[in-house]
């Protein structure tokens, strides 16, 4: 069943509907075999970059869509529904785009986004390193000034298209002040000193690729300094803000897949003589499911619209991550439930929308990390 | 080369389906979209255009009710140029020659208005009615040319004036037929992979010309066309029976000789 959607506009209605066509058609009927094989489906990202739907939320003038972050989260929402590799991937793609979008000098943009959101770039985002997770200020990686270069050397670790991508948004040391001493740079890929680890062997989201990447005296022009020399810190965070109501949207379609397939199940999987979801006991534990993905997206699309209108929407992004990776991880676990043994085994998607749950309770700021960060800006707004 | 494409908005098949109380199909309260065998269509209209040496316009243009005008709005998302949706009451119920009859006067006053149409792609049925003549309707009520079922279409420009070549694949032969402009082609699914529009395509197709017209406009007398001027009448429609579980034979050694004995009681042998 078609999710009942409010749209702001007619174009976003086609929008959506152009989604489930591409979703329906070219993405759900692949997504369960390429993710045993571990295949990245590049060409995928063509078809998406292609139609437009990797530019989305960035200004029509370098060739983005223009559109406002409740619609641009929805198509992401389909997208995952269908494959939720690739709506990962596209959300990560989004976020490796938006500092230069946003910090970038006018010069810059007009000489590097029309590239990055033409669609047939893609991108990684490399903040993560193998010591430094959560505390993302422990980074090590450093960035040393060489004339008319950075000359970047560490190893940045989990990055999502690493060895795929186009171009690497890397945050880096310019100074060993904790917080005040990153920058960001926007590094091409085939720069010199750019290598790449193995793939990393995932419990899930295998079709998406995840690799160190490891920068040995990279030089990188310094017209590729996105922002000021030491906003890396402030660059990173506050893109994060809006990777996490990516995710979340992710997770919702995640949870959405899940809820349809153990609903499609229940009305036709026979026992005691009557399909199981004649069962008042089942119908509850479906009727939690539903009761979570909706507050989920609502969730997400109330955040989505203070940040459309402007408006602070920090705390509510992590506040969206929270609950809606959550409940992608127990309406997953709860559509295995309903599947029964057959949901245990590969022969069906419910396992693996499972395992692909647990990851959204991790990336982008673990679970534990969004109540930091949610506490934080409580306390802070109670202290005035 | 001016070329019309006719499209169809048909009940979307992934969608559960019903009738009306006069067996006609329900168009109303089922979600419709561009039939998928017009999008072959419409993507070798767009091929022909764009492959042309002058500038070249298409046309969509459909009949049916007011949702209907969802399948011209996909068309000029995809790439045409503008469309024409022809919309009345009386044409609910119309059959295969009464939307000919239809077609015809909207391409004859096309014609009329904006000047000589070289070329007609249709698909080559409907994914609802499945009947596949009204490419042969349309191009005998217009006294024109008929190239259907082409699985390739290519268009000479050379001398002047257009020649339009298709091939015909059947069992047994692969056919080459021409004509000279103006025809009617109409296309299978073998002959191209339709494009899905774009993001930009949705946003260009907001802006541009859409007319509708009624059944007066393309002159046409409401008595000539719907459910009551059928030539044919569906008596009765009912769901098919879904299929039963089928006779289990458990192979206990005999399994070859029940087998045999099944299919001659069922007189298969
Ligand atoms: C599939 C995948 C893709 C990824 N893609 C990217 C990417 O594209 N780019 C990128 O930069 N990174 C990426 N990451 C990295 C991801 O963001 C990190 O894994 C995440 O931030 C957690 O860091 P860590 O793994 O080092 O865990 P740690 O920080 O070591 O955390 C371990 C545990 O300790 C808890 N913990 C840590 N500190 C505290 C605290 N102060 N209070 C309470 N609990 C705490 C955590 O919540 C967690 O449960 C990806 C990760 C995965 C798995």
């Amino acid at each position: 069943m078609a999710v009942d959607r409010l749209l702001p506009t007619d174009e976003a209605r086609d929008l959506l509907a152009l989604t489930r066509e591409i979703a329906a058609e070219q993405l759900a009927p692949r997504a369960s075999a390429d993710e045993a094989a571990s295949a990245f489906p590049r060409d995928v990202f063509a078809l998406l970059g292609g139609t437009g739907l990797l530019a989305l939320p960035y200004a029509e003038e370098y060739g983005g869509g223009e559109q406002p972050y409740e619609v641009y989260l929805q198509v992401l929402e389909e997208i995952a529904t269908a494959w939720m590799s690739v709506g990962v991937g596209v959300s990560v793609h989004s976020l490796a785009c938006w500092a230069l979008a946003t910090y970038g000098t006018d010069e810059q943009q007009k000489r590097l986004l029309p590239d990055m959101l033409g669609g047939d770039q893609l991108g990684a985002y490399c903040l993560s390193e193998p010591a430094a997770g959560s505390d993302i200020a422990a980074m090590s990686t450093r960035a040393r000034r060489d004339g008319d270069h950075f000359v970047l050397t560490g190893t940045k670790a989990w990055i999502t298209h690493g060895g795929e991508a186009d171009f690497y948004l890397v945050f880096a040391r310019t100074s060993a002040d904790r917080s005040r001493g990153v920058s960001a740079f926007h590094v091409p890929a085939g720069t010199s000193g750019l290598a790449f680890g193995a793939p990393e062997n995932k419990m899930g989201l295998t079709a998406s690729t995840t690799t160190q990447l490891v920068l040995d005296e990279a030089p990188v022009p310094a017209s590729h300094l996105i922002g000021d020399e030491g906003a890396g810190m402030r660059i990173a965070l506050a893109a994060l803000d809006g990777g996490r109501l990516g995710i979340s949207a992710c997770a919702v379609g995640l949870a959405q897949a899940a809820l349809d397939t153990a609903v499609a199940y229940a009305t036709e999987r026979k026992q005691f003589g009557r399909p199981i979801a004649d069962f008042q006991g089942l119908q509850f534990l479906l009727a939690d499911m539903s009761a979570a993905v909706e507050s989920a997206r609502a969730t997400y699309l109330h955040a989505a619209r203070l940040r459309d209108a402007g408006r602070p929407f920090s705390r509510q992004a992590s506040i969206s991550k929270l609950v809606t990776t959550d409940a992608a991880m127990r309406v997953t676990t709860d559509a295995v439930q309903v599947l029964g043994g057959y949901g245990y085994t590969r022969d069906f998607p419910a396992e693996r929308y499972m395992r692909e749950a647990k990851v959204t309770q991790i990336f982008e700021g673990t679970n534990q990390v969004q109540r930091l960060v949610i506490a934080r800006h409580l306390l802070a707004e109670h202290a005035g | 080369m001016r070329i019309v494409v006719c499209v169809k908005l048909v009940p979307d098949a992934t969608a559960s389906r019903s009738f009306e109380p006069d067996h006609t199909v329900d168009r109303v309260s089922v979600d419709g979209l561009l039939s998928e065998l017009d999008e072959y269509a419409v993507e070798e209209a767009l091929r022909i255009r764009d492959a042309a040496s002058e500038d070249g316009e298409v046309v969509a243009v459909t009949m049916g009710p007011q949702a209907a005008a969802d399948a011209v709005r996909k068309s000029l998302q995809m790439g045409a140029d503008s469309g024409v949706h022809v919309l009345d009451e009386a044409i609910a119920g119309s059959d295969a020659p009464a939307t000919s009859l239809v077609l015809a006067a909207t391409l004859r006053k096309l014609g009329a208005d904006t000047g000589p149409v070289d070329l007609v792609v249709c698909g080559m049925a409907s994914t609802d009615g499945t009947m596949g003549v009204v490419p042969a309707m349309l191009a005998e009520r217009l006294g024109l040319p008929q190239l259907t079922y082409a699985n390739q279409v290519t268009v000479d420009d050379s001398n002047g004036a257009y020649r339009v070549q298709v091939r015909r694949d059947s069992d047994l032969a692969t056919e080459t037929v021409e004509a000279a402009a103006p025809v009617v082609v109409s296309v299978t699914d073998q002959i191209n992979e339709p494009r899905y529009p774009s993001f930009k395509g949705i946003m260009a197709a907001k802006k541009k010309p859409v007319q509708t017209w009624s059944l007066s406009d393309v002159g046409v007398d409401p008595a000539e066309v719907g459910l009551s001027a059928a030539w044919t009448a569906v008596v009765s429609a009912e769901a098919r029976p879904p299929r039963s579980a089928g006779t289990v034979v458990t192979d206990e050694g005999d399994g070859g000789t029940r087998l045999a004995e099944y299919l001659v009681e069922k007189k298969f042998v």
